[in-house]
């Protein structure tokens, strides 16, 4: 049985199931939320996550993330 | 008020060019700009009117909020779709942030998001003003500063808290005319003008304008640009009010170049008093 990890993402309490071959990380949670990646950023645990470390920064229970993107503003 | 426009005809904060023509341009951090009105992209009744209208508008800078992605509709159409970031320069906002740190992580997100160090920042007091924060700007300017951001400040019509961020090493000043989204026009001209004369980077009017006049009046003052997102948004016809406001700047720029006769109390005849017939 694979885990069950709790994120705090934008917000709202969500469940993901662990992959088969390892831990979740931010790249594999925006590709199964299907975000455009060149257009969002993403803050965890109130810490930016730079782009080029998606792939290696792993997710844990608890986690708080922020997962924003530009929209129409004065 | 005549006082301070004399003044101010001697102190131009940008320099500009002897006719006002084509070569008239601004620049804030190193990038030089033609246009010198801003425009937001919100409050639109949707993308598409909004691009139309920034189009309209000539502005080659526009503001942009940063907002969590709505994870339940990710193929939504996004500003980028009709507000293309390789035509326009995005300028992120912190607007809705009432503490400092809000507005620095929006704006360090806002830097992942787009790649750019230039942003506008504002924290804000409670409704129903949305006055700046000066304090909480303060805070927010000190840390962005140092974390390399490159700010332009919207703050209190305050010359001393004016006078300090551009000592802190912010990029653009730009004081409120009138409350956000408040359409009453610059209700402080007169302290427009004496900050002003002590800013050296360039001064914008940001908030307050409702209509084309308000912002040739905030131009006229000799502000470097003006900054504004509701007088064309919320105007009946958008796309008309951004052409309008284009024109406005233009207008008033040009009269600040030009330089406005003296007032005086009394007639001063423009025909000749010789010559008359009898």
């Amino acid at each position: 049985m694979r885990d069950v990890l709790t994120l705090l993402l934008n917000g709202e309490n969500r469940q993901f199931e662990t992959p088969a071959r390892g831990p979740l990380s931010v790249l594999g949670l925006l590709t199964e939320l299907g975000l455009d990646m060149r257009k969002v950023a993403v803050e965890r645990n109130e810490e930016i996550v730079p782009r080029s470390r998606y792939a290696e920064t792993w997710l844990a229970s608890g986690d708080q993330l922020e997962i924003v993107h530009f929209i129409g503003g004065g | 008020m005549d006082q301070a426009m004399t003044d101010q005809d001697i102190h131009a904060p940008d320099g500009h060019a002897e006719n006002g023509d084509a070569e008239d341009v601004w620049t804030v951090a190193g990038r030089t700009f033609r246009s010198r009105l801003i425009v937001g992209t919100g409050r639109y009744k949707d993308l598409e009117e909004t691009g139309a209208a920034i189009a309209a508008s000539g502005a080659e800078i526009v503001t942009v909020a940063v907002r969590r992605v709505n994870l339940s509709d990710p193929k939504a159409p996004m500003l980028q779709d009709y507000v293309d970031p390789k035509k326009y320069t995005y300028l992120p906002n912190t607007a809705g942030c009432f503490t400092a740190n809000d507005a620095v992580r929006t704006l360090r997100l806002a830097r992942e998001a787009g790649g750019w160090n230039l942003v506008k920042l504002e924290v804000l007091g409670p409704p129903p003003l949305l006055y700046p924060d000066m304090r909480g700007t303060f805070e927010a300017a000190e840390v962005l500063i140092k974390d390399g951001f490159e700010v332009m400040v919207y703050c209190a019509d305050d010359p001393l808290a004016a006078k300090r961020l551009e000592e802190m090493g912010c990029v653009a000043i730009m004081p409120l005319g009138a409350p956000i989204g408040s359409g009453l026009g610059v209700q402080n001209p007169a302290m427009i003008s004496m900050m002003m004369e002590h800013i050296t980077v360039p001064f914008l009017v940001d908030a307050g304008v409702g209509t084309a006049s308000d912002a040739a009046i905030a131009m006229e003052l000799g502000c470097t640009a003006v900054l504004l997102n509701s007088a064309i948004a919320h105007a009946k016809h958008p796309v008309i009010m951004a052409r309008a406001m284009k024109h406005a700047i233009e207008a008033g720029r040009l009269a600040y170049l030009a330089g406005r006769m003296p007032r005086t109390m009394g007639a001063d005849p423009s025909s000749p008093l010789t010559g008359l017939i009898r």
